[in-house]
């Protein structure tokens, strides 16, 4: 299959046996994976409670957006680049490990989920930014966001656990 | 101390979380997910005390709001942390010297939060905004990652 010759080619890439062999490279990258996931989940939580109407409500929805969105962005860029290198220091491990699987499907999720919220109820944003109780849409991808990002947190934290046969 | 680690081992929450084979993950998990939201509720106070996020909101409403979160989430990461510490408390956190320099970082972190960076940030205005304050932020930024980085550092001592 061709996802897993890709995963294959990579794995016998010098770049992926540096990593992967590397003494400090690996706890770094995966210290900077961990430390941007506080900025990034943690910022991006905020935003989602916004969104739900629990927290910030006396600050505009476009305000709270426009505030957070740089630092969230700094964060997930930081976790992609970590989070690429992981994956590329045992590329063929990961994409046999049920739990790789269904954070990655997670993920997928959660970009679909923006996009609905994009394309969707923020479209009507200026009728409800000001307001303390948001849209039940509004809500809905809020809590949707909150509940995918901590099933691809732990989910991700499982990937190191060996209780299930590798499918590859 | 050994003979505390090992009591602590040894009593009924060690021995269960130690021999469980799911326990010790399902309280990592939720450590690991209030890992997310004490980082959210602490660094988006520390932003705005260096005037980086909500300029326009005063650095007390911002703490008010994060404050709930900061202190629910240090809750879950003691109930959480206690168990996986507990598990293996002499056999591995005794010997281990990441868990050691996590908790000198977790105490001065703590004590620096609720009797440094909380007063200044909720108290006087212009004193939540002065220089001081801004270096303040960043001590709090640093002793927190000091915790987390130990924290992940324990698995690779």
């Amino acid at each position: 299959m061709l996802l897993l010759s890709f995963c294959q080619w990579l794995a016998d890439t010098p770049f992926s046996t540096g990593i992967r062999e590397s003494t400090y490279i690996y706890p770094v990258i995966e210290s900077v994976h961990v430390l941007s996931l506080c900025m990034f989940v943690g910022l991006l939580l905020l935003w989602d409670l916004r969104l739900v109407g629990i927290t910030l409500r006396r600050i505009a929805v476009s305000e709270v957006w426009a505030r957070l969105i740089p630092w969230i962005t700094l964060g997930a860029v930081l976790m992609v680049i970590s989070g690429l290198f992981l994956f590329a220091s045992d590329p063929v491990r990961f994409y046999g490990n049920i739990f790789f699987r269904i954070k990655a499907l997670g993920l997928f999720l959660a970009l679909l989920n923006a996009l609905a919220f994009h394309f969707g109820i923020e479209r009507r944003l200026v009728e409800w930014d000001t307001s303390a109780v948001t849209p039940r849409a509004a809500q809905l991808a809020g809590a949707a966001s909150i509940a995918l990002w901590a099933v691809i947190v732990v989910t991700g934290r499982f990937v190191a656990y060996n209780w299930f046969p590798p499918l590859v | 101390m050994a003979s505390v680690f090992q009591w602590i081992e040894q009593s009924w929450l060690g021995t269960s979380v130690n021999n469980s084979l799911w326990a010790f993950a399902a309280f990592e998990a939720v450590h690991l997910l209030a890992l997310a939201v004490i980082g959210g509720a602490i660094l988006v106070v520390d932003l705005r005390m260096l005037g980086w996020v909500f300029p326009r909101q005063r650095v007390a409403e911002v703490a008010t709001e994060a404050r709930p979160w900061m202190i629910g989430s240090i809750v879950a990461m003691f109930l959480t942390g206690i168990p996986l510490m507990a598990s293996l408390a002499l056999s591995k956190y005794y010997f281990n010297e990441a868990f050691r320099l996590k908790m000198y970082f977790l105490a001065a972190a703590l004590l620096f939060t609720f009797f440094v960076r909380q007063p200044v940030a909720l108290g006087d205005d212009a004193r939540a905004n002065s220089r001081m304050a801004k270096a303040v932020a960043i001590m709090s930024v640093l002793l927190w990652s000091g915790v987390g980085i130990m924290g992940r550092g324990i698995g690779f001592y």
